[in-house]
C-alpha cells in the first residue's frame, strides 16, 4: 500500500540558526488515523508546515502519495488539504466565499465548488451561517469552517494543527465523530494536539517529537503496552482521613478526599479489592488518573529532556 | 493542472480581487472620483483659464489625460499592495499557499485585479471629466495600450512592494514618497518644455512622463517624448518587474518562513 506521507532525513535550520528539526523520518500509511505529538516548540508544526509548503525546509525529502514534493509539488498539493492552527482565512470574507473560493483555487469550477461547500458546510453545521462574515463567528464555528475549507477539494490525506484547541467539550465531541467518519470513508488523517485525550481516542498510530527529533513513532498499542505503572482514583463509601496501606501498592490521598492507588505493570488489579476489603473500605467508583498516554508523553518528553542536559554537560 | 483548471484558479483570483474593492467602494471607488472632480475644477477651470494653452490645447484639456493616468497608477498599485499586504498580515495568503496555483497564475492574478480597478478608476474619471471637456481620442490603439500596460506595470509594482513590506508602515513609503512625487513630477500638469534644459534632461529619467506622456499622445496626439519609446519602456520595465516578483514568489520572500 502507498504511504500517504514519507518524510526523510527532514532538517530546518531557520535564518536565525535555531534548529527546529534535527533529520526527522516518519511514515504515515494510507487511511491511518495518526498523531503527532510533541510539547511547544518540539517541531510538529515545523514538520507540517513543511509538508504543505509554508514552511521551506533545509534539508530531506517529503512525499505525499509518492508525489515528492521537489519535483511534483502540484500534484502532491492535490491530494492535501490543511487546517492550520491559527485563524487564516479573511475575516472579512463570507464563509461561503471563503471555501468556494479555496476550491477555486484547486481548479474546480464555480458549480462543483459550490456543492461541495454546501456538503461540508452542512455537515459541519455551518450552513446556517453561509452569508455571515468569518469575523461574526465564534471560536468552533471558525475551526469548523477551517474544517470545511480543507476539505472541499476531497483531499486524501487531511493534516490538522490543534483542530480542537480552544473548543468546549461538546463540540470537541462532534468534531472528533466527524473526523473519525471522514476516516473511515478512506481519508488519511494526520493531528496534531495538546489534549492527548484526543490522540489517545482517535489514532491508531503515533509519533512523539521533541527538541526536533522523533522519539518514537509506533502504534498507540503498542505505546500503551509501555506503560508500566497506572494510578487509579477511587470515591469510598466514607471519608478517608489518611491513606490506608495496601500490601503491594502506594496509596495517597488527592485534594478532594479521594484515594489514589498506583498499580504496577503485572500487579493484579483485584488484589487492590481484597486489601481494600480487608481493611473494610468499600468503593464506591473508580476512574484512571490521567489517561494513559499522557503519562507515556510527559515521561518520554522528560526523559529525553534529562539526556539533552546530560548531553550539554558532557560538552561543556 | 489542466489549462482549464488554471484558468479557473487565476479568475478566482480576480473576481476575489473585483469582490474585495467593490464591497469597500467607499474607500476604493469613490476618493479618487472625488479627487479628480477637484482637481477639474481647481485647476482646469478656475486656474486653467487663466493659465490659457499649453501643448497647443486648453489647459483643462492638457490636463485631463495626465489626471486620468495618475488615478490609474495610485488605483493599480494601491489595489495590489493593500490586498497582499492583507492577505499576509491575515495570513490568508496561506490558502493560496498550500494549493496547487502555480505562482505565475498568483502574480497573473493579482495583477489582472490591480488592473481592474485602476482601470475602472480611469474610466470613472474620464466619464466624470466630459463634464468638463470635450475629449477626441487622436490614437485609440496607443491609448488603450498605454493605459493597460501601465495599469499592469503599478500593479506588478504593489505586489513587489507588499511582498518586501514587513508592518502596514511599509505599504505607504512608496506610494507617498516615490510614486507621488514622479507622478506629480511626470508632466502631468504641464509640459516639460517649460523647464530649463538641466530639468529637462532630469525628467527624462523619470519614468511616468513617458507613460502620461504616451497616453496624452493617444487622446490629443501631442507629446513631449516619442509615444513609441514610451511603450518600448514600459514593456522592459513590465519585463524586470515580472521576473522580479516571481523570484520572489518562489523564495517564498515574506511569505514563508
Amino acid at each position: 500500500m502507498t504511504n500517504a506521507l514519507e518524510i526523510e532525513s527532514l532538517t530546518k535550520t531557520y535564518g536565525d540558526g535555531f534548529r527546529a528539526l534535527k533529520g526527522i523520518d516518519l511514515h504515515v500509511a494510507e487511511g491511518d488515523f495518526f498523531a503527532l505529538l510533541g510539547p511547544n516548540g518540539a517541531g510538529k508544526s515545523t514538520t507540517l508546515g513543511i509538508v504543505c509548503s509554508l514552511v521551506n525546509k533545509t534539508a530531506g525529502k517529503v512525499r505525499v502519495f509518492g508525489y515528492d514534493t521537489d519535483t511534483h509539488l502540484s500534484d502532491a498539493k492535490l491530494n492535501l488539504g490543511v487546517v492550520p492552527q491559527e485563524f487564516n482565512f479573511n475575516q472579512f470574507e463570507k464563509v461561503f466565499d471563503i471555501v468556494t473560493t479555496q476550491a477555486g483555487y484547486y481548479g474546480i469550477p464555480l458549480k462543483q465548488a459550490s456543492a461541495s461547500a454546501e456538503k461540508y458546510l452542512k455537515k459541519l453545521g455551518l450552513w446556517d451561517k453561509r452569508d455571515t462574515p468569518a469575523r461574526m463567528l465564534s471560536g468552533g464555528m471558525k475551526r469548523r469552517l477551517m474544517i470545511a475549507r480543507a476539505l472541499v477539494h476531497e483531499p486524501k490525506l487531511l493534516i490538522l494543527d490543534e483542530p480542537t484547541a480552544g473548543v468546549d467539550i461538546e463540540l470537541r465531541r462532534s468534531m472528533w465523530t466527524f473526523l473519525e467518519e471522514m476516516n473511515r470513508q478512506g481519508t488519511t488523517i494526520i493531528l496534531t494536539t495538546h489534549y492527548l485525550e484526543e490522540a489517545e481516542a482517535l489514532c491508531r498510530n503515533i509519533a512523539i517529537i521533541d527538541h526536533g527529533k522523533i522519539l518514537k513513532h509506533t502504534s498507540k498499542k503498542a505505546l500503551l503496552q509501555q506503560l508500566s505503572l497506572e494510578t487509579f482514583v477511587l470515591d469510598t463509601e466514607e471519608a478517608l482521613d489518611t491513606a490506608p496501606e495496601l500490601n503491594g501498592f502506594p496509596t495517597r490521598l488527592d485534594g478532594e478526599g479521594a484515594l489514589e492507588v498506583e498499580v504496577q505493570k503485572g500487579q493484579v488489579l483485584n488484589q487492590v479489592f481484597v486489601e481494600l476489603e480487608r481493611l473494610g473500605i468499600k468503593v464506591v467508583s473508580m476512574r484512571t488518573k490521567a489517561n494513559r498516554l499522557e503519562e507515556l508523553f510527559i515521561r518520554m518528553v522528560e526523559e529525553n529532556a534529562s539526556e539533552s542536559a546530560k548531553a550539554v554537560e558532557g560538552a561543556a | 493542472m489542466t489549462p482549464q483548471a488554471l484558468f479557473t484558479a487565476f479568475s478566482t483570483i480576480v473576481v476575489r480581487e473585483i469582490r474585495r474593492f467593490t464591497r469597500i467602494w467607499a474607500q476604493t471607488l469613490l476618493p479618487p472620483a472625488v479627487t479628480m472632480t477637484l482637481y477639474f475644477i481647481i485647476f482646469g477651470n478656475l486656474i486653467g483659464s487663466r493659465i490659457g494653452e499649453m501643448g497647443g490645447f486648453d489647459y483643462m484639456s492638457f490636463i485631463v489625460p495626465g489626471l486620468i493616468m495618475m488615478a490609474v497608477i495610485t488605483s493599480s498599485y494601491a489595489n495590489v499592495v493593500s490586498s497582499f499586504f492583507s492577505m499576509k498580515f491575515q495570513r490568508s495568503i496561506e490558502e493560496l499557499l498550500v494549493s496547487p496555483v502555480p505562482n505565475w497564475v498568483i502574480l497573473a492574478g493579482y495583477v489582472t485585479g490591480g488592473m481592474a480597478r485602476g482601470l475602472g478608476i480611469g474610466l470613472i474619471v474620464t466619464l466624470l471629466s466630459l463634464a468638463f471637456t470635450r475629449l477626441s481620442i487622436h490614437n485609440l490603439p496607443m491609448m488603450v495600450l498605454t493605459v493597460f500596460l501601465t495599469s499592469a506595470l503599478f500593479a506588478l509594482g504593489g505586489f513587489i512592494n507588499a511582498m518586501l513590506a514587513t508592518k502596514f508602515d511599509d505599504i505607504s513609503i512608496v506610494p507617498t514618497f516615490v510614486l507621488t512625487p514622479l507622478t506629480y513630477l511626470g508632466g502631468v500638469f504641464y509640459s516639460i518644455d517649460l523647464l530649463p534644459g538641466f530639468w529637462q534632461g532630469v525628467s527624462m529619467a523619470n519614468p511616468i512622463l513617458y507613460m502620461v506622456n504616451g497616453f496624452r499622445y493617444g487622446i490629443l496626439g501631442v507629446s513631449d517624448v516619442n509615444p513609441f519609446v514610451s511603450l518600448g519602456m514600459i514593456l522592459v520595465f513590465i519585463s524586470v518587474l515580472a521576473f522580479i516578483a516571481l523570484r520572489m514568489l518562489e523564495r517564498g520572500k515574506g511569505i514563508r518562513h
